[in-house]
């Protein structure tokens, strides 16, 4: 029978992967000392799962790294070896280089063998340097033993005398006897002398035994190996009566003992079995090759998530079926007050209420449903903040400070694609807090601060958005300093007023590092910058406060879908748009007294205290643009790259979820625009794109193409 | 054409071994710990397990202990699966009343072998 195996792997590689982090975390929350003997058995057992599907599906490489890792975690298990920090770290190496491997047998890539090599040497150190035993590569040694092929015609003899309770554990002997008799031809005799009266039989006992003869092409092992799970339960013992090739003919009937050295030699001839399985092996990774490497993305959902969605569905059809029936009965009564029939009708006013009950059910109904598979999409943010702890682990060991993370919201759900996206970004921000932020115990001992740090990681939801903070009881952000690098570097110059905010939000302006030196850790090329950008292209936003000396709260504002936008619609040039509504800050009407053009060509607005450019949607458009006067206007404040900016619009229509289509995939990418989506009157309306608009507008300023 | 109950928390495995069962025309009921796999048996029959050692919840070792103490599966064959081939991880099953075992890796023509070997 085949089977194709590599229909296994995508599950395998799922559960491995899943196996990797939950021996990272718990490995993580593992005391060194005693070791909880709980938590070691889950490593154990997910190592243990790993292995064994290795093993199964072909990847030896795998299966073998695992055997060691596991040895070394059953002697932990067992109380033998004691948990060390030394231990704990080599395992956890062990997990990158495991995970490594897997992804490399997932991507059909090779494997850095050095780096596993080196991986094996450390382990085996360990294995070896205290207590326990070193690991012998697999179990191949026991299978030499036993496979020993005969050649020829032998004529064995066993006798087979079981133990009365060999029933018990659901052996049975009639099995065993059809095993034989297919190897070779069998005659059984049966020996009953122990067979008790009837009344004093014990039904389920076994009082029988058995001489057999077997004749064939048969070794010892294959015999043996009918009987292997029953060698405790019976007195058993084989003889080669007579081997009818020329060798090894010294002596019929002998012994048991005597036959060994003849299987010796005989093991000279024979071919060891692991040969055997990796040749079997071959084709199998072959036509796994040929194979596409690529990840299908899938999706776990919850079981209560799919239920809800077909209760809705119900719902959704038993609207339908009553908007339906009022349909009906409207046609009914045009017919009949065409007829001139006026008698037992129901009146249209009755049937128009149930018709507007029905489309109010309807809209509850279509919203429910579409709140109930954006869940689907949903994932808790814990996928991401589970890689933190390893994160703060090596890095507090490598920075040599003591730092404590404390996470909350784990369970707060968040898009997929977001989730995806938010990872590599958050993780700057915690190397980064871990870095610049916390200081090293001395340094806290002396600013009368407790040794430990403590870094904060919270999720939670706060209206339609998803909000993650990351905060840190360190030093928090010198303004000094930054205000003073901003104006070395020319982001900002010396005559800018800026809040405290200002200054601190500074941090994130592209090509911006405040450390003295680029550390290791942190700052190594990638700037917060970066950070930024990637957040602002989820949609989202991130913010910074600081206190000096006690710390610096990270702000990330996210939407909770990349498919839906909550937005603002606006009217310019007799076309609709959509603002994303989190990048708006305010809306106003344009006071002609505030406006300043600079330069006699930008124009800029006194916003409260502060100047903020003007651009006009209608130029970026390419609109003709009549208005000189821009008193009364419509000015829609937008932040971009954490400034504010005014876009003048025609009209602000009201605001409205819209669902998310992609200009890329229907038309092509527009500098202007990040979607489009369909209004409920069917037209398409574009959805801005304020940074891209920013762009246009200096692209053009520059060109002097803007009236100013 | 035999009930076969396979028990493994690796959904990988499991899948292996349904599959490879099922190909054979067997009908198999899946569980993924001891827990859940006393729960099926209990509430049905069958005429062979096959179980993980190592799970969460509940382990093979247990499971089979379990089962042996149930009187529909006083005689039932149950097969552990085993990645130690040494003795006394063998032996572990067979106190606890295993029939057998089957030593992880195994290919689906060796798991085919060893069901056949004790389904009637």
């Amino acid at each position: 029978m085949s089977i194709d195996m590599s229909q296994f792997h995508e599950a395998f590689f799922e559960e491995s992967f899943e196996g990797l982090e939950i021996m990272e975390s718990e490995l993580l929350t593992l005391d060194v000392g005693e070791g909880d003997v709980e938590i070691i058995n889950t490593i154990f057992r997910a190592a243990h799962s790993i292995k064994g599907g290795a093993g199964t599906f072909g990847f030896m490489n795998v299966s073998e790294f695992t055997h060691v890792m596991e040895t070394l975690l059953d002697e932990m298990r067992a109380g033998s070896r004691r948990v060390t920090q030394l231990t704990v770290d080599a395992l956890l190496e062990s997990v990158d280089v495991l995970r490594t491997m897997l992804e490399a047998a997932r991507d059909k890539n090779d494997v850095d063998e050095e780096m596993v090599a080196a991986r094996y040497a450390v382990l085996n150190d360990i294995l070896n340097a205290e207590g326990g035993s070193s690991v012998e590569s697999g179990d191949t040694a026991e299978v030499v033993a036993e496979s020993v092929v005969a050649t020829g015609q032998q004529v064995w003899s066993i006798s087979f005398i079981p133990h009365a309770d060999l029933l018990m554990a659901g052996n049975d002997p009639v099995r065993m006897f059809r095993a034989l008799s297919e190897l070779g031809e069998l005659d059984a005799t049966v020996d009953l002398s122990k067979l008790p009266p009837f009344n004093e039989l014990v039904p389920e006992d076994l009082y029988l035994s058995w001489t057999l003869q077997l004749t064939g092409d048969v070794s010892k092992g294959d015999i043996e190996e009918v009987f292997e799970w029953v060698e405790d339960d019976c007195e058993l013992s084989i003889t080669l009566l007579n081997d009818a090739t020329a060798e090894a003919t010294s002596g019929s009937a002998q012994p048991e003992l005597a036959t060994a050295p003849v299987e010796a030699s005989d093991a000279v001839l024979a071919e060891p079995e692991p040969t055997v399985k990796s040749t079997e092996l071959e084709p199998k990774k072959k036509a796994v090759k040929a194979k596409k490497a690529t990840e299908s993305a899938s999706i776990r959902v919850g079981i209560d998530k799919v239920d809800e969605i077909i209760n809705l569905v119900g719902e959704l059809v038993i609207t339908q079926s009553m908007l339906d029936q009022a349909g009906e009965d409207l046609e009914a009564n045009a017919e009949l007050s065409a007829s001139g029939d006026c008698g037992s009708q129901k009146t249209n006013a009755d049937i128009l209420l149930r018709l507007s009950k029905g489309l109010a059910q309807l809209e509850r109904n279509t919203r429910e449903l579409q709140d109930g598979v954006m869940r689907i999409r949903m994932l808790p943010i814990s996928f991401v903040f589970s890689r933190m702890p390893r994160l703060v682990h090596d890095l507090s060991s490598k920075l040599d400070k003591k730092i404590e993370l404390v996470v909350a919201g784990e369970e707060t759900e968040l898009d997929k694609t977001v989730m995806e996206n938010i990872g590599d970004p958050l993780v700057h921000l915690v190397r980064n807090a871990l870095d610049h932020g916390v200081e090293t115990p001395a340094i806290r001992l002396a600013a009368g601060k407790t040794e430990t740090g403590t870094l904060n990681l919270n999720a939670y939801h706060q209206g339609g958005n998803v909000i993650i903070e990351i905060k840190d009881d360190g030093a928090g952000i010198n303004k000094k300093k930054v205000l003073a690098k901003a104006i070395e570097k020319g982001i900002v110059s010396s005559t800018d007023k800026l809040s405290d905010s200002d200054i601190n939000n500074l941090i994130f302006a592209p090509g911006f590092s405040t450390a003295d030196v680029v550390s290791d850790v942190s700052g190594r090329g990638v700037g917060m910058d970066v950070v930024k950008t990637s957040i602002n292209k989820l949609g989202g936003r991130v913010v910074v406060q600081s206190e000096e000396g006690k710390g610096s709260v990270f702000t990330i504002r996210l939407p909770l879908t990349l498919a839906i936008l909550d937005g603002q619609l606006v009217t310019v040039g007799g076309e609709s748009y959509v603002i994303p509504l989190i990048a708006i800050i305010e809306s106003l009407q344009v006071d002609r007294a505030h406006i300043n053009a600079v330069a006699g060509k930008a124009e800029v607005y006194k916003l409260r205290d502060e100047y903020i450019p003007i651009i006009r949607a209608r130029s970026v458009f390419g609109l003709e643009d009549c208005i000189d006067d821009l008193h009364e206007s419509l000015m829609v404040i937008v932040e971009v790259d954490g400034a504010p900016v005014g876009i003048i619009v025609d009209d602000l229509q009201g605001q409205q979820q819209v669902v998310i289509k992609s200009l890329e995939t229907n038309y092509r990418k527009v500098e202007t625009m990040s979607g489009a989506t369909i209004l409920g009157d069917g037209t398409v309306a574009l959805i801005w794109d304020v940074n891209g608009m920013v762009n246009v507008h200096k692209k053009k300023l520059n060109k002097g193409a803007v009236k100013a | 054409m035999a009930r076969i109950l396979v028990v493994d928390d690796s959904a990988s495995m499991r899948q292996m071994v349904a599959f490879t069962l099922k190909g054979a025309g067997h009908n198999v009921v899946e569980a993924t710990d001891g827990v859940e796999a006393l729960t099926q048996a209990k509430s049905g029959s069958f005429d062979l397990v096959i179980t993980d050692v190592n799970m969460p919840n509940m382990d093979g070792i247990t499971l089979t202990k379990e089962l042996r103490s149930l009187p529909n599966y006083r005689f039932t064959p149950i097969l552990t699966l085993t990645t130690e081939s040494s003795a006394e991880k063998k032996m572990a099953g067979k106190q606890a009343g295993a029939t057998g075992w089957l030593v992880k890796p195994f290919n689906p023509d060796q798991l085919l072998a060893t069901a056949k070997k004790v389904l009637g």
